[in-house]
């Protein structure tokens, strides 16, 4: 005869474990597979505006973080609206991205590609961010795009000016408002020409790394192409602070302009060094000698003070514009912030309400309707004049200024004058172009991580 | 155990249980709250602390053995990055024959930088180590990256490009980092309740290696020969009195020690396939001593704690804005509000530099042994309360041992 050992603990015991082991199947399957990375599901969509707010260009990224913010303010219909009254394209209500209220995180790229990128996957990976915006320096976009298209964001380009951005690194997901190295030599150059003659001697110092690469390059072929020579390149270690060994012998070359392919800290120095030796009053070869700053920024104008007065550059725009979107963002950010916008914060401000309008028109935040949203729109009314995002390299057409230190600046923002704005036909290339890594180049295809 | 004590075997199996168990202890707040805000439990932050673990205890073989400070870790770090993104460039997304190249080239790299730095001990040693760094850097950000011959790519970063030959790669496998296809990004992420956990394959590749390198480091440091290294740093000039040479072992826990760098910096781009010439940088190689310091140095599991918080600092602080602030301080009356945004700001966002500094400086002050010590301290603490409870309740005293 069996003993039956059926007691009522050891049934409940069982029952429990049993449920808990039927449960578990369902906890794992509880994550719903989303159709694409970050797929905003609740009330609310997030944005990351990842910016320098340490190191050498903290500046600019602190710049670019209150125009982020003021973007997000006019999505979800606060302020005044901003640009959204001017937009050529009327997609957004205000009333958030298709609906959904707009969030943002923030964090610090310090300038670097490594800590740019952590900080950009911590925004991908934790905060659920599903485009990221921001950046001061080439390199750093370069990276934070690249990690965008393998995580499948959007990625949104801030103040990034190297020619590889949108060149031989061009990736499907990322696109670039910014001008670049070969548009501001193409605008430069005619007024050089005007302005200086056809015969000059030039003369670079250039930043060593890639940025200062593709500056000089552009800067060269295109003076070189009116008629100018070049008489030395000399590279120069972007931790330098003091130039004055790089600039003495600039005075025995028998060069007659000197060229600084420097930004941020390093042409506040170079030029404030330039200035000293006292360049600006020799006269060499029969002519006054000049320099000239291919890549100009309101913040490095109000570095270097006196002693840009006179000298040319370029610009991606100037809060002087007076087009309707520009006067309209200079009013919602001054009333805001009580200062104009620079350079590198209309650019952030721009390419953030692309982003939101490109997701209206294509009704959805997946990153290839995204991209095909953008790619080819023709739009005005965020500052630039008439616009083109081009579909072959992801790149901004647009209108590029040439700009002047003001001789006689009656405020501390009136530092620089425009000189001209050089019409978009002028400063087009073809995709291809062999310094936009030619024929290699390839955008990819859309990814959007699922 | 293994051929450890019970005190090592028991440090040996705590660790292994909190790096297993790491997806759910970093992540102790729901996702939806406000405190989500300090998860840590993220893929990438998750691989960060065991790659800088890594790092950190190899430093601690050369810097808490022999005493010897070197500065310039960081370039063996930087080389072992590029070596493995060279190693994708060339031949295959596989991670295995980029971290092992890894580990040989920052092996290679050290004992040459060694062997011309270990002539000299101390301060010296310090400086000549901190110029081979700076030089590598140099070299990485913009001598070898002209366009003529560009071996790293310079202030962009090393990365692979569709068109890079890639021998062995063929479609089927990844476009990513992978181990014999599964990819170091996929993560499989778990739901409980309001609670979400996230299990990414490439945090176990890391958490496996970082056990089997804290294994080694554990073997080394109770060997003979941690024991002469250990002799080196008491006191080198008797030691050379009573003959022996040390140079040898120097070099060895150099090489060692660079070895392990250069194993983080295959890790680090295994996970992330850019390098870029910043991680060889001065800050990058006075990042590690500040983990080994503030962890303890010369002791077992101090430089990963120290690792951990420095990089919990970087990219959980350095995120909090004034707006997460104003939601935190919400609750109070505006004015107040306001106040207390303006007092913490400093402290968080950009300023996350500013609070790990003071933080350090405390720990410092207060506890010499760094975190390690706290955590001796508060041990030993405990232990004298309950032992005093204990007196008072039965009356007897435990002999002193």
């Amino acid at each position: 005869m069996s003993k039956s050992e059926v007691t009522r603990r050891g049934v409940l015991k069982t029952g429990a474990v049993a449920g808990a082991g039927l449960a578990v199947p369902t906890i794992f399957t509880a994550s719903s597979a989303a159709a694409y990375t970050n797929e905003p599901t609740g009330g609310t969509v997030t944005l990351g505006f990842n910016v320098p707010q340490t190191g050498p260009y903290a500046d600019e990224g602190n710049d670019e973080l209150l125009a982020q913010q003021l973007a997000v303010e006019h999505l979800n219909g606060e302020g005044d609206g901003g640009c959204l009254n001017t937009f050529t394209s009327k997609a957004l209500k205000g009333n958030g991205i298709l609906g959904k209220k707009v969030t943002f995180v923030t964090g610090d790229t310090q300038t670097k590609s490594d800590a740019a990128r952590a900080s950009a996957k911590s925004m991908i990976e934790k905060d659920g961010a599903i485009m990221i915006n921001g950046g001061s320096s080439s390199g750093v976009a370069v990276a934070v795009q690249g990690l965008c298209q393998d995580a499948g964001v959007i990625f949104m380009a801030g103040l990034t000016h190297a020619n590889d951005t949108t060149g031989k690194d061009r990736k499907a997901n990322g696109f670039r408002h910014f001008f670049n190295a070969y548009m501001s030599g193409a605008a430069l150059a005619p007024v050089l020409a005007n302005e200086m003659g056809k015969d000059r001697r030039a003369y670079h110092l250039t930043a060593d790394y890639n940025w200062g690469w593709t500056q000089e390059e552009s800067i060269v072929a295109s003076t070189e192409a009116l008629g100018w020579e070049t008489v030395n390149t000399v590279k120069t270690p972007l931790a330098s602070t003091d130039f004055s060994s790089y600039i003495a012998p600039v005075l025995n070359s028998g060069a007659d302009v000197l060229v600084l392919n420097h930004y941020g800290g390093n042409m506040v120095n170079s030029l404030t060094n330039a200035i000293q030796f006292g360049l600006l009053d020799k006269v060499v070869n029969g002519k006054d000698f000049k320099i000239v700053v291919p890549l100009y920024s309101e913040l490095m104008a109000a570095g270097a003070g006196e002693n840009i007065k006179g000298v040319l550059g370029s610009m991606n725009y100037n809060w002087q514009l007076q087009n309707e979107g520009s006067k309209q963002f200079v009013k919602s950010f001054g009333e805001k912030y009580g200062k104009p916008p620079s350079n590198s914060a209309q650019t952030c401000y721009a390419q953030t309400l692309l982003y939101a309008d490109a997701c209206e028109r294509a009704g959805t935040f997946n990153p290839c309707g995204v991209v095909e949203a953008l790619e080819g729109f023709e739009f005005d009314g965020l500052g630039n004049g008439k616009t083109l995002y081009r579909a072959d390299d992801h790149q901004c057409f647009k209108d590029v200024l040439v700009v002047r230190g003001a001789q006689n600046p009656t405020n501390a923002y009136d530092t620089l004058e425009i000189v001209e704005i050089t019409p978009v036909e002028q400063v087009s290339y073809a995709p291809n172009h062999p310094m936009f890594g030619g024929d290699e180049a390839t955008l990819g295809s859309c990814n959007s991580g699922a | 155990m293994f051929g450890l004590d019970k005190k090592d075997t028991t440090l040996l199996l705590v660790v292994a249980t909190l790096t297993i168990l790491a997806p759910f202890l970093l992540n102790p707040f729901p996702t939806a709250s406000g405190m989500a805000q300090f998860n840590a439990g993220y893929p990438d932050l998750m691989q960060r602390f065991v790659i800088f673990g890594i790092f950190a205890i190899g430093f601690n073989i050369l810097f808490g053995l022999t005493g010897y400070l070197s500065f310039g870790h960081a370039a063996f770090l930087g080389v072992g990055s590029y070596a493995a993104v060279w190693m994708f460039k060339l031949f295959t997304y596989n991670v295995i024959p980029a971290i092992i190249m890894a580990v040989i080239i920052a092996g290679i790299f050290s004992l040459l930088i060694g062997f011309i730095s270990l002539r000299r001990s101390g301060i010296y040693f310090s400086i000549l180590t901190l110029a081979f760094a700076q030089m590598s850097f140099a070299l990485a950000y913009s001598v070898l990256s002209n366009p003529k011959f560009n071996l790293t790519n310079g202030e962009t970063g090393l990365q692979v490009y569709a068109d890079d030959p890639q021998r062995f790669h063929h479609d089927g496998l990844p476009d990513l980092p992978h181990l014999f296809g599964l990819s170091m990004r996929s993560t499989y992420t778990m739901d409980v309740g309001a609670w979400s956990f996230d299990f990414n394959a490439g945090y176990y590749l890391c958490a496996a290696i970082m056990l089997g390198v804290f294994y080694l480091a554990v073997r080394i440091f109770r060997s003979p020969f941690g024991m002469m290294l250990r002799a080196v740093k008491s006191n080198q000039t008797r030691l050379n009195y009573t003959g022996l040479n040390t140079r040898p072992y120097t070099l060895a826990a150099f090489v060692i020690s660079g070895m392990y760098a250069g194993l983080a910096g295959g890790l680090l781009a295994a996970m992330d396939p850019l390098a870029g010439a910043e991680r060889m940088q001065w800050t990058a190689s006075g990042e590690v001593v500040l983990m080994t310091i503030l962890g303890g140095a010369g002791t077992l599991i101090g430089p990963i704690l120290g690792a951990g918080f420095i990089k919990y600092f970087e990219n959980i602080f350095s995120k909090i804005n004034d707006n997460v602030l104003h939601q935190w301080f919400s609750f109070m009356p505006d004015g107040i509000e306001n106040f207390m945004v303006f007092i913490v700001h400093p402290f968080v966002g950009k300023g996350w530099h500013l609070t790990l500094g003071i933080l350090f400086m405390l720990v410092v002050i207060f506890l010499p042994g760094g975190l390690v010590d706290g955590g001796q301290r508060i041990g030993k603490w405990l232990r004298s309360r309950r032992g005093q409870k204990e007196d008072k309740t039965s009356g007897t005293t435990t002999p002193a041992e």
